[in-house]
């Protein structure tokens, strides 16, 4: 049982929780999932570990309500207890300094985007960020991301803030001016693809941040596998982040369509 | 060196037992009935289910023996002179003493016996291959050649007996002795291992990852083999004794080797499992419908996912094909049936006569409608244009010379193919070892297929401070090799402790 200690409205559907977990505060880092559980009946699903602060002993998780279980999370208020949270599970993001690091984050992939933008200034690199929603409001956090990165690009597809576009305009705008070394990206799992697609282009190594549906989290059971160039892989073990060029997107697409 | 004392050890073994047979009560019983009148009562039948009510639900398929058939049956054990059954039984359970005890009625007595030996009796009486172990070297089998002693049905007697007359005995535990343990694992060998700490007096804590305890217990095996309830008492029996439990706690990842170390554990037992799935890496088999046997049954048996009010999805094929032949199949393939499967088929490469599983959950699988389909295996599947699977093309098989393991190797029949029409598979082909530990601590020796090396009769790592057992060192095991790994640990880690070597 964790405790939630705050809660914040990001967007209508967008809600951020601060929750008690001082083990996962003090081990997670960038890059790192957490698995949650509401309720007995609820169900395993994983989240990207936004932010932490080890020593009030909190983690940071920002969640879209789409289905059944996320809706659960968010009505959630400050003050509830998570059932069941364990983590900090997969590998974390290889941080060093390429140079010029280009991020691309879509929706709710901008929070799990954040703290490999910070981790990456910190370690030195130019760091231009591309941030990518439906409309204005859908937009999360682009305050802290601009503390951390020397540009900010923000692309909306109704055009109402930034430009209007998808995140793929943004990212060939980078690219067609800027010598970029890496580019990491979060978000649906159609946007990394085009993002993938774009870099594959400029011959910019990518690293996409998957999310596969899962069970344990733990590499037990295989429900979160992916094709990575040719080979299969268990996102939670061997990822979350893999060389985007190398993933089968159309498989994982496919995949994550399998119980609707 | 070595051989001496394992044999002086024999030796201690065999007149202890012979002490026992001693007793009066024992004399008393092998004389009120002739040797010759016993072999000719026929074995027990284990009243069960009947198939056509089973197969739609999760009830216990074995209901269990009554007082009357428990003392009947145990009327056939001859209580031999060297009782040859022991010799099969990995944890070296005194079976002639426990059932003698069920024949004059002392079921509790008989409850006792068997945890000398065993910490889960009530679960190995349910999961054990008895067929391939004691009841395999019961004289029934080896010299009358007639159907054994049921060992297994009365072992589960007389724990469930216990169980149920609310007698359970808490085993005495030793005044605290104010060292911390850490356990890896909360399976059959954390379990034993973790009983027999706190009754030695240490302060014992399990680490689990997943929300629920019981490893391979909770997550793999179904209810209608191994009730949930089961695996509850003999963990709130640990509870009791004053082992404490950790949930959603994942060693190496939420708490690190050096963490533990820090917070004052001494030592650390291993117990992490093999439950990492196998796929064959065949065409297709990223499909949607195609899952390991491990994902099935966890969302079945740990999600609850039958269940209606469950927020855990599960694929419920009207087709379902399950490839290997293992206890993991045989439960993957029979909990098909309860999901509603019209048609759910084992596919093996080998003949029934090699399938690993019990043979008891093959002729229950069969009362259930299941199909076998021996000699085939799969070759590539394919899909719809959602990419959900609908057919499986099969190589038909046939038995080669003797392998490595004299089991009979399966080769294929060049061009002998066909395809079935499926809209599930479930890959069942064995299991490896969980890498977390192997991979996330230091001072281990690992094999090249991810087991923890360990002395064989400590269970002492390359790190003095670790032992290992269960799955994480044998691979893909049983519960009561597990549960014997466990033991044995917990006595020579204690032994290592207190007098800084072992054996
Ligand atoms: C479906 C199925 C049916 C079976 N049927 C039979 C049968 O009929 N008879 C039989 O004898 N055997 C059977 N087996 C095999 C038997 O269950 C195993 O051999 C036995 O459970 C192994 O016990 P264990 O304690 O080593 O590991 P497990 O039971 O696998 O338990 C390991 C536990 O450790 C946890 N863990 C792993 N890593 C960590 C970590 N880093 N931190 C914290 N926790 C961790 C896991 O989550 C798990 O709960 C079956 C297995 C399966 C899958
Ligand atoms: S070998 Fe069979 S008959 Fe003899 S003591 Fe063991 S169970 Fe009884
Ligand atoms: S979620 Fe089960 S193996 Fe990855």
């Amino acid at each position: 049982m964790n405790k939630i200690v705050s809660k914040e409205f990001l967007s209508d559907n967008v809600v951020k929780l601060e929750v008690d977990a001082p083990l996962i505060a003090k081990s997670r880092k960038a890059g790192h999932f957490v698995i949650v559980r509401v309720g007995k009946k609820g169900e395993r699903v994983p989240y990207t570990i936004a932010s932490a602060d080890p020593k009030k002993g909190t983690i940071t998780l920002v969640i879209q309500r789409v289905g059944k279980s996320s809706r659960k999370v968010c009505e959630l208020n400050a003050g509830d207890y998570i059932t069941d949270l364990v983590g900090p599970l997969g590998k974390a993001t290889h941080i060093e300094n390429f140079g010029t690091v280009l991020c691309a984050g879509g929706g709710v992939g901008i929070a799990p985007m954040l703290p490999i933008i910070e981790a990456m200034k910190k370690a030195g690199n130019r760091v231009i960020s591309v941030l990518a929603a439906r409309s204005k409001d859908l937009v999360i956090l682009e305050e802290q991301v601009r503390e951390n990165s020397d540009e900010v690009i923000v692309m909306t597809d109704d055009g109402s803030y930034g430009q209007k576009g998808l995140v793929t305009e943004g990212v060939e705008q980078v690219l067609r001016h800027k010598k970029v070394d890496l580019c990491v990206t979060i978000g649906p799992a159609v946007m990394m693809k085009f993002v993938s697609l774009t870099t594959k282009k400029y011959a910019v190594p990518t690293l996409a941040s998957l999310n596969t549906i899962m069970v344990d989290g733990t590499g037990m059971c295989g429900a979160c596998r992916v094709s990575v160039g040719g080979k299969t892989k268990f996102v939670c073990v061997d990822g979350p982040e893999f060389d985007a060029h190398q993933v089968d997107f159309d498989e994982m697409l496919m995949r994550l369509k399998a119980y609707n | 060196m070595a051989m001496n004392l394992l044999s002086e050890n024999l030796n201690l073994m065999s007149e202890h037992l012979q002490s026992e047979r001693a007793q009066p009560w024992r004399e008393e019983l092998r004389k009120s009935i002739k040797n010759k009148e016993r072999t000719e009562f026929p074995r027990v039948k284990m009243p069960e289910l009947k198939p056509e009510i089973r197969s739609r639900n999760y009830g216990e398929v074995n209901i269990g023996l009554s007082l009357e058939q428990a003392m009947g049956e145990a009327r056939r054990c001859l209580d031999c002179v060297s009782p040859s059954c022991i010799t099969g039984c990995p944890v070296e359970i005194n079976i002639p003493k426990f059932i003698k005890n069920i024949e004059r009625g002392e079921i509790l007595k008989a409850a006792r016996t068997l945890k000398e030996a065993s910490a889960l009796p009530a679960v190995c009486g349910r999961v054990c291959p008895q067929e391939r172990q004691c009841e395999s070297q019961c004289f029934y089998t080896q010299k009358l050649k007639k159907e054994a002693v049921a060992i297994g049905y009365l072992e589960r007697f007389a724990a469930d007996f216990e169980r149920e007359s609310e007698n359970i005995s808490i085993p005495e535990v030793a005044a605290p002795n104010g060292t911390k343990i850490a356990v890896v694992g909360s399976g059959p060998a954390g379990l034993a291992f973790a009983g027999d700490m706190a009754k030695a007096g240490y302060e014992v804590r399990v680490f689990e990852a997943l929300h629920e305890l019981g490893g391979v217990l909770r997550y793999g095996i179904p209810e209608f083999r191994l009730p949930n309830e089961i695996v509850d008492v003999e963990i709130e029996g640990l509870k009791k004794m004053g082992v404490k439990f950790e949930t959603n706690c994942i060693i190496g990842k939420t708490i690190s080797q050096e963490d533990l170390r820090a917070d004052g554990y001494r030592a650390i037992f291993v117990g992490s499992g093999a439950g990492l799935p196998n796929f064959m890496n065949i065409p297709g088999e990223n499909l949607i419908g195609v899952m390991s046997c491990n994902e099935y049954l966890t969302r079945v048996n740990l999600m609850q996912a039958a269940d209606d009010e469950s927020d855990t999805p599960v694929y419920k094929g009207r087709r379902v094909a399950v490839i290997g032949g293992g206890n993991t199949a045989m439960d993957a393939v029979r909990t098909a049936r309860r999901l509603g499967a019209d048609e759910a088929t084992i596919v093996y490469r080998r003949s029934e006569e090699e399938m690993p599983a019990r043979i008891e959950e093959v002729k229950h699988a069969k009362e259930e409608g299941v199909k076998f389909l021996t000699l085939h295996n799969p070759i590539r599947y394919e899909g719809n244009e959602k990419g959900q699977v609908q057919r499986m093309l099969l190589q038909r098989m046939r038995l080669g010379e003797p392998d490595a393991s004299g089991r009979r190797k399966p080769v294929a029949v060049e061009g002998d193919e066909l395809w079935v029409d499926v809209d599930e598979v479930i890959v069942s082909v064995g299991v490896s070892p969980n890498p977390l530990i192997p991979s996330s601590f230091s001072g281990l020796e690992v094999t090249k297929w991810g087991t923890i090396v360990v002395n064989p009769n400590t269970m002492q790592s390359a790190d003095t401070h670790i032992f290992a057992g269960g799955d994480i060192v044998r691979g893909g095991a049983t519960v009561i090799l597990a549960m014997g790994d466990g033991r044995r640990a917990a006595k020579a880690m204690n032994e290592f402790l207190k007098s800084g070597t072992v054996g």
